[in-house]
């Protein structure tokens, strides 16, 4: 079990150090460095030149890597060209946003998915089973893009139920509870429209699991021993097809990474996703480096916990 | 007799071809087969007409025609710059369907050479060839592929394809590696190493063609998924300029609130044509994926 663990972080550690080298790469041939905006431009060429030696910014890439490198890992992740405020602070102010847009998109995904999973495994092949399905099948091939522009073309303008675009109604005091309702009010459709897609692969998967399960000799001993129906699928065959759901919970962290940057765009949702195509659209460099270095690394964490739990889950991998 | 009508059956007709088997499923899952027609009818429709059609003319402003609903002149009316939208339709689905098939065919083969190789060596070079996969599946997949967008100099559909498939080969070159795996401990691999073929000629000529099903199936699912891609990032204002529309950068001018409300002429075609396409590609993947496995066979 441990060394399954620590084979696996062995792994981890050469993903991040290569991740860091490939995005200092991309950010070192993005046009801008520190001193961009900063300077006036009447300055004399010697004293930018003076400056620019000073900074570190004519050192060879290995020492301006390390350099980097160590910045990041006190926490300083250069300044924003467009605010001319810490990188950090500003996507502080963002993360917050799409943690909550995450967080609630979650917790509707596995509300939808394992009822509907459920559902579908124990009566498959009828017609319920056959909505359930069509709709995966549909949802599969639904760019997320585009069911979020319908949702809000649908909920947010045809119907106005919900807001069209922000986060919090301006005016808001933060803390109060009138403030939080409003930011849930925001949230629901961006996360409703994001789980209803994302939904779609594991109701697909505890459908097959349940499936599967359904026939094995376990679970014909339940049966044999008296077990009621419910208790056959609440206990034995549930159980057994919820864990590796539960291990990918992990690579949900990919597909909410990819969906936030387009459900926050289609709602104007102010979050990092948003703040990523913004920072790109200005060229502000420094924030981009930034972003993609974060969700690289969220990205590489969340494979990292799904491995682990799958591996708990099923012995055959740690013993591999 | 039975048995006997079907053995005799069995050795009349000769091992059908991967192809043929491919073919008859299709036949047989009428929504397939009304897909396939759908998708060769609106390809050769949209490379036919964009022939006649001029592309620079299409995408020219026009100030005096500026939202216009569908009418006489404009079957499906225009957008803020007063294009033509069917036209852009027409253009817009040829370059998705372009880039789709560039990014499908060229991560195919590079997913293909890498997963054969991988699967067929197993071992050390597995192990090494896996983690570089491993990490280029952990990599943020859009973001890093929207910074290369706004990086390179000379951006045209050959770089953007480029681009895609870097970052696009991976799931396929699993797959194929995992069969592959499988398909070297068979007798017939044996038998060819014994004989003295070389590994070049065992990977690519006698595995490879043992597992065409399951790249034709991987490649037309991938097709659907790179169609959506493409026109995901032209939607997010990170595929095709403007002034070379796909069907993203016609939902793209939905992000205009007011077009989004009220100006449906311009963005709901190009949805429902994307959703089409995709389910379209899907059931045809779908029923040459029961077609490559003779358990779930129809036909």
């Amino acid at each position: 079990m441990w060394k399954f663990i620590v084979r696996r972080l062995l792994i981890t550690f050469p993903q991040i150090v290569l991740l860091s080298i490939l995005i200092f790469l991309m950010a070192q041939s993005m046009p801008g460095d520190a001193l961009t905006g900063l300077l006036d431009p009447n300055i004399d060429q010697s004293t930018i030149q003076e400056q620019r030696e000073r900074m570190g910014l004519n050192d060879p890439w290995h020492i301006k890597y390390a350099d980097w490198v160590g910045g990041l890992v006190q926490g300083d992740l250069g300044q924003s060209f467009r605010f001319k405020m810490d990188v950090s602070e500003l996507i502080s102010q963002r993360m917050e946003n799409t943690i909550l847009l995450s967080i609630v998109t979650l917790i509707f995904t596995y509300l939808m998915a394992i009822p509907l999973g459920i559902t579908s495994g124990r009566y498959n092949d009828t017609l319920l089973d056959q909505a359930i399905t069509g709709y995966t099948y549909v949802g599969f091939a639904t760019p997320l893009f585009i069911f979020g522009l319908i949702m809000l073309f649908i909920f947010g303008y045809q119907l106005g139920w919900f807001p069209t675009s922000g986060s919090v109604a301006p005016g808001m005091v933060p803390g109060t509870l009138d403030y939080w309702i409003s930011k849930l009010k925001h949230v629901m459709l961006p996360a409703l429209s994001m789980a209803l897609i994302q939904t779609v692969s594991t109701v697909q998967y505890l459908r097959s699991e349940i499936v599967d399960t359904k026939q094995k000799d376990f679970i014909i001993t339940a049966r044999a021993k008296g077990a009621s129906e419910s208790r056959v699928y609440n206990r034995h065959i549930f159980r057994n097809s919820l864990l590796p759901i539960a291990a990918f919970f992990g690579w949900e962290i990919t597909t909410l990474i990819s969906g936030t940057v387009f459900i926050e765009q289609i709602f104007g949702y102010p979050g990092m996703g948003l703040l990523f195509l913004e920072s790109i659209n200005m060229r502000d460099y420094s924030v981009v480096t930034a972003l993609v270095l974060l969700f690289g690394i969220a990205q590489i964490l969340g494979a990292l916990l799904s491995d682990i739990i799958l591996s708990l889950v099923d012995p055959r991998i740690r013993i591999k | 007799m039975e048995i006997k009508n079907v053995q005799m059956e069995a050795t009349k007709a000769e091992n059908p071809t991967v192809i043929r088997i491919l073919w008859r499923e299709i036949f047989k899952d009428k929504l397939a087969l009304i897909s396939l027609i759908f998708l060769v009818l609106v390809t050769t429709l949209v490379y036919g007409i964009s022939f006649v059609l001029d592309q620079s003319e299409i995408v020219k402003v026009d100030l005096f025609a500026i939202h216009e609903a569908p009418g006489e002149e404009f079957i499906l009316g225009t957008d803020y710059g007063g294009r033509d939208v069917f036209g852009q339709l027409i253009i817009g689905t040829r370059n998705s369907l372009t880039i789709g098939f560039l990014v499908t065919l060229m991560s195919g083969i590079i997913g293909i050479v890498f997963g054969l190789v991988a699967g067929y060596f197993g071992g050390h070079v597995d192990n090494v060839m896996m983690r570089i996969l491993d990490f280029f599946n952990v990599l943020p997949f859009l973001m890093i592929v929207i910074v290369f967008v706004s990086l390179v100099p000379k951006y045209n559909t050959i770089t953007f394809s480029l681009i895609m498939t870097v970052f696009l080969w991976m799931g396929i070159a699993r797959l194929i590696r995992s069969k592959a795996l499988q398909e070297k401990e068979l007798d017939y691999v044996q038998a060819s190493r014994t004989l003295g073929s070389s590994h070049f000629k065992i990977i690519f000529k006698e595995v490879m063609p043992n597992i065409t099903s399951l790249i034709v199936v991987t490649m037309t699912l991938n097709l659907a998924a790179n169609i959506g891609i493409e026109s995901g990032l032209s939607f997010l204002g990170f595929g095709f300029p403007e002034s070379t529309p796909s069907l993203g950068t016609l939902l793209s001018y939905a992000t205009n609130p007011q077009t989004l409300e009220s100006r449906w002429w311009v963005w709901v075609p190009a949805a429902v044509l994307i959703l089409l396409l995709m389910l379209a590609v899907r059931n045809v993947g779908e029923a040459l994926r029961r077609a490559a496995d003779a358990r779930q066979r129809r036909g």
